[in-house]
């Protein structure tokens, strides 16, 4: 009867305070705020998520006191902490525009320094689909284009049977599945789309996918991927890492069927060029989707860095751990965890050079 | 049904309040000052919180509120209210849909838990029901869309097929079943716990005397209820949907993982295209949204939050309302 | 001729009785029939079965009893036959709930599962014992803020302040708070703590404060109804003994309402633990292991749950199994909160002889 509600809620939290956590696989020191041990922030991107656990996993493993908490909030939240010099780095799914680019916009690098945009994740985005007894498909970009905006409604439509030859599509309806969330992923597919069939996708790319075109959203990669696979007659655009086993559209580009494969991908990047007017260290680049043989549908992802940091100690770990990002071994590291496409060796030295520069 | 309870006991003590000592505080006792002024003070502070939530939206959300609508469309999402209405459209009809199922079920449950069930099965039953309430919203959330979406959705092309003649279900039935009505099954089934429990506790406050002077005069046991219990739980009955109501209205994990939201308006049930609702919005958006944008969000929450306050004055105004006439006491 | 005649006098109180044994076998009967269409026009769809066969069911039995007993019996039966539906009905979601979390969860319900962080771990293994803690730090954070604010409120609005303008906007704002949708109270304490000490802060404490407005209110709400029931004599007799009026609230009136504060406040922590939007914006998100609330960020468990599912790594299955892992544990920790609750409820019952 005497236990009074306040001690009862003491009880439980003191109970709580003594497990006084340990995990089975954390050293004590490596507890990320105790004495002598160093934390490393980046927020940004959630594309990244996969590639950055294995990132930070492998940085942690060499470097066991220094803790690295990559956020995955999103490419805005990370473009927002990183200005206000909450997040050391930031993880971007597009590069700083140029009126938001400027020496002492950056409330965590000294006054007179600019950001630096460095590609350091190139992924591959897949047109998935799920059609009775369908294997492979094959899209000319206006015919995929007039999918996704609405304009082609029935898998049997003659468009889709053209580039089909051979394949018995079903006398459905298709249920065109898109991001609901703003993200990187559409905007690099609606840029896709305009940039390759801008007749039939007169939407500018954008975040936020177009509402005029209706269709069905799901939330995140993941929402994607389990409305196609849960559904029937439907098609999609995810990440190419997450979709598994479901099938993968072929686009048709000058001629050419292309898978969306990592090597595909990477070559984007050596067929574009970057930002005019910026700083040589600065590798933002502006995509040239409509090259041959290059698969056009490709999402290229940033770390954003100061060129040099109010705090000298901060430079240290973010080259030390962007560094390793953009290394060959880290490139590698991430193809296998996250099933990204590596930057060609050229770039590699390229991010090098600019990484190297950072103060 | 704080109300009832207070008349009750006062009834109970049969007198008035009673009086409370000395108003003055008496010099040799300042623990009385200190412990009122500590209640006092708790419940002021409640007061701030809210005013300083208020204040947080209404700050943050004014650059969006006061934009120009030509920068809001390229800086932002578009004209405020036109890009807000549909999702207050969502948000509502959702929450309307979730209701209509969920209350008659509630308040069958209810009945059932305080009047039909055995009188030793009841508490047992009861604690079944309220499990409901023990899941978390990201669990109802993968639930939602791994399974229940994927069980209605032959049940979403039978209704279409044969039903699709009323307006309710006409439309491109989605392939997924991801619609705004596995939403507002999903929201019934987490509102469902909060009202069948006021239910039940009002439906037990029934005055014996009522139910058995109803049974006395040869009424059968829905003839009771009807009578008796009914009749005397309306006003508790219509605060527990309202209730009910403000967590279906707000709720956002559950919603964010089942409904394939848009920015339509319409009344088709079955389709890929539905409006999204606020805090659905709010939390698929912010995570990508920057600048303006951000505004724009917690502008929208502000209207949420707005929302919600009229649906508790509306409440407060009808529990009220129906108290004075109820002609159960 | 006249047997017949005087059945169908509906409401006649002589009326006649269906036999005892009549509504099983309609039961039996009807779920048979039931399975039989399902089986024949459904491919065995259960969910159709039990369709058929309750609608089967309330049919015969209709019909039945209005011919034998008569239409107010006949009503009688169809009200008792929806309820009970209504309760079975509930059952359908909360047993595919739980058949989901236990049949998905196992997989990844092991020791690891509650030792082991995801420091450094990618792919397959690790465990959620960083979000367990952090789960445990916030919410018991959370609880220390608002359980001591929510009482005194519930004492200052039915020991204090009845019927006073104060204590009436205070009712009527607690209401507006228990509305306060869960995303928009992240964004408050995000912002908060980001004025305070800077942008972009992220701490358990954060999320303490996130899940304190929303915990707050339910803890009024509760506190103040059970205050409510204790009666008025035991006041009066402690008044009438010279005991002033706070040690009465502390002596008499709390100790005979203590347990239904204790399982009111249980129910309170309950519903706040499972959240999940405000806490992904305002406690943030890591890997490893946080024992500092008050500084960088801290991972919850719901979090652990919508993070492994919403951004998995590849071998997607091994994300997905954590996750649902994490689900099943939150529940559990959930039920148990909930089961403490009522024993305590049912331990310290005051007797009030209602």
């Amino acid at each position: 009867m005497r236990i009074k509600p306040f001690a009862a809620a003491a009880l439980v939290t003191a109970t709580a305070l003594a497990f006084a956590g340990c995990a089975a696989n954390e050293t004590p020191a490596a507890g990320g705020t105790t004495g002598g041990s160093q934390t490393l922030t980046g927020v940004g991107s959630s594309a990244q998520k996969a590639a950055q656990e294995k990132w930070v996993a492998d940085f942690q493993t060499a470097n066991p006191n220094i803790t690295v908490n990559y956020s995955p909030d999103g490419s805005g939240a990370g473009r927002s902490q990183f200005i206000a010099g909450a997040a050391n780095f930031a993880g971007s799914d597009r590069p700083f525009k140029d009126d938001e680019m400027g020496a002492g916009k950056f409330a965590g690098c000294a006054a007179d320094s600019n950001a630096l945009n460095l590609p350091v994740y190139i992924s591959p985005i897949a047109v998935v689909f799920n059609v009775e007894g369908v294997k492979e498909l094959t899209f000319d970009p206006a015919t995929l284009a007039g999918i996704f905006a609405g304009k082609i409604t029935k898998w049997s439509d003659p468009a889709i049977a053209k580039t089909n030859p051979g394949v018995t599509l079903p006398d459905a309806a298709i249920t065109a599945v898109h991001r609901g969330d703003d993200s990187g992923t559409t905007n690099n597919f609606t840029d896709t789309l305009n940039k390759t069939a801008p007749e039939v996708w007169t939407e500018a790319a954008a975040d936020t996918f177009p509402a005029a075109f209706g269709g069905e959203a799901a939330n995140g990669t993941s929402g994607v991927i389990q409305a196609v696979t849960n559904g029937k007659n439907i098609i999609g655009y995810a990440d190419e890492s997450q979709a598994g086993t479901l099938g993968k559209a072929s686009i048709l580009v000058g001629g050419k069927a292309l898978q969306p494969t990592a090597d595909a991908a990477a070559a984007i990047l050596d067929h574009s060029e970057t930002v005019p007017g910026r700083d040589a260290n600065d590798l933002a680049y502006s995509l040239n989707r409509t090259s041959e043989g290059v698969y056009p549908a490709v999402l290229v992802s940033y770390a954003i860095v100061c060129q040099t940091y109010k705090d000298s100690s901060v430079a240290t770990l973010v080259k030390d751990y962007v560094g390793y990002m953009a290394s060959a071994e880290g490139q590698q590291a991430a193809a296998q965890a996250a099933g990204s496409a590596p930057l060609s060796s050229a770039l590699q030295a390229k991010v090098k050079t600019a990484i190297d520069s950072i103060k | 049904m704080s109300q009832k309870l207070t008349r009750e006991s006062d009834v109970a003590s049969g007198q008035p309040e009673p009086t409370p000592p000395p108003a003055r505080p008496d010099p040799k006792r300042p623990g009385e000052t200190i412990f009122r002024g500590f209640a006092v003070g708790a419940g002021i502070a409640i007061l701030a919180i809210l005013a300083a939530v208020a204040a947080f939206l209404l700050i943050q959300g004014s650059p969006a509120l006061l934009a120009d609508p030509a920068e809001l469309a390229t800086h932002g999402y578009g004209e405020f209210v036109e890009w807000v209405l549909p999702y207050v459209f969502g948000t509502v009809w959702a929450a309307v849909l979730a209701l209509a199922m969920a209350v008659p079920v509630a308040i069958g449950i209810a009945l059932f838990i305080s009047h039909y069930a055995p009188r030793r099965l009841a508490q047992p039953l009861g604690y079944i029901i309220d499990l409901l309430a023990a899941v978390p919203s990201v669990v109802f959330g993968l639930w939602g869309s791994n399974v229940l979406a994927t069980g209605v959705q032959p049940l979403f092309t039978w209704l279409n097929a044969n039903l699709g003649f009323i307006p309710l279900f006409s439309g491109q039935v989605s392939g997924t079943g991801r619609t705004i009505l596995t939403a507002a099954i999903v929201l019934a089934t987490m509102v469902l716990p909060i009202i069948t429990s006021l239910c039940r506790e009002v439906f037990l406050q029934t005055p014996k005397l009522h139910e058995e002077a109803a049974l006395a005069l040869g009424a059968t046991r829905w003839e009771m209820v009807k009578m008796a219990v009914l009749p005397f739980a309306r006003p508790g009955i219509i605060a527990a949907v309202m209730l009910g109501l403000g967590r279906a209205l707000g709720e956002t994990m559950a919603v964010t993982m089942v409904l394939s939201g848009g920015r339509n308006i319409t009344f088709q049930v079955l389709t890929s295209e539905n409006p999204n609702s606020i805090a659905a919005q709010i939390a698929q958006n912010f995570p990508e949204a920057f600048g303006l944008k951000t505004s724009q969000l917690i502008a929208a929450g502000l209207v949420l939050f707005l929302i919600t306050l009229a649906v508790n004055m509306i409440a407060r105004w009808i529990v009220a309302r129906r108290a004075a006439y109820s002609g159960a006491n | 001729m006249t047997t017949l005649s005087q059945t169908l006098a509906s409401d006649a109180l002589t009326s006649g009785r269906l036999p005892r044994f009549t509504a099983p076998v309609a039961v039996v009967a009807s779920i048979l029939v039931g399975v039989a269409i399902a089986i024949l026009a459904a491919d065995g769809n259960l969910a159709v079965a039990a369709l058929f066969g309750f609608a089967l069911y309330l049919v015969v039995m209709e019909v039945a009893a209005r011919v034998v007993e008569g239409a107010r019996q006949a009503s009688d039966r169809r009200a008792s036959t929806l309820i009970s539906g209504a309760f079975i009905l509930a059952l359908l979601p909360l047993g595919s709930v739980a058949w989901e979390a236990i049949s998905k969860g196992i997989a990844r319900f092991d020791l690891n599962f509650f030792t082991m962080s995801m420091r450094n771990v990618v792919g397959a293994g690790g465990g959620a014992a960083h979000a367990i803690y952090g789960t445990l730090y916030v919410t018991g954070l959370a609880s220390l803020m608002s359980i001591p604010v929510g009482l005194l409120t519930a004492i200052y609005l039915s020991e204090y302040g009845r019927g006073t303008r104060l204590a009436r906007s205070i009712t009527f704002f607690v209401d507006v708070m228990t509305g306060i949708p869960s995303i928009v109270a992240g964004l408050f304490a995000y912002a908060l703590m980001g004025l305070l000490i800077g942008p972009g802060f992220k701490s358990g404490f954060s999320g303490s404060i996130a899940l304190s407005v929303l915990m707050i209110p339910v803890v009024v709400r509760s506190s103040e109804e059970i205050l409510r029931l204790v009666p008025n004599e035991l006041r009066e007799a402690s008044y009438a003994l010279g005991v002033p009026k706070w040690l009465t609230i502390v002596r008499i009136v709390i100790p005979t309402a203590i347990s239904g504060l204790i399982s009111g406040i249980i129910l309170s922590i309950a519903r706040v633990i499972g959240e999940t939007a405000p806490l992904l914006i305002a406690a943030g998100f890591t890997a490893s292991l946080n024992n500092n609330p008050f500084d960088n960020p801290m991972m919850t468990l719901p979090v652990f749950v919508y993070d492994s599912y919403a951004r998995p790594g590849i071998d997607v299955q091994a994300y997905l199994d954590r996750a649902w892992a994490g689900a099943l544990t939150l529940i559990l920790i959930v039920m148990l909160l909930n089961l403490i609750g009522r024993l305590i409820a049912r331990r310290f019952a005051p007797k009030t002889g209602r």
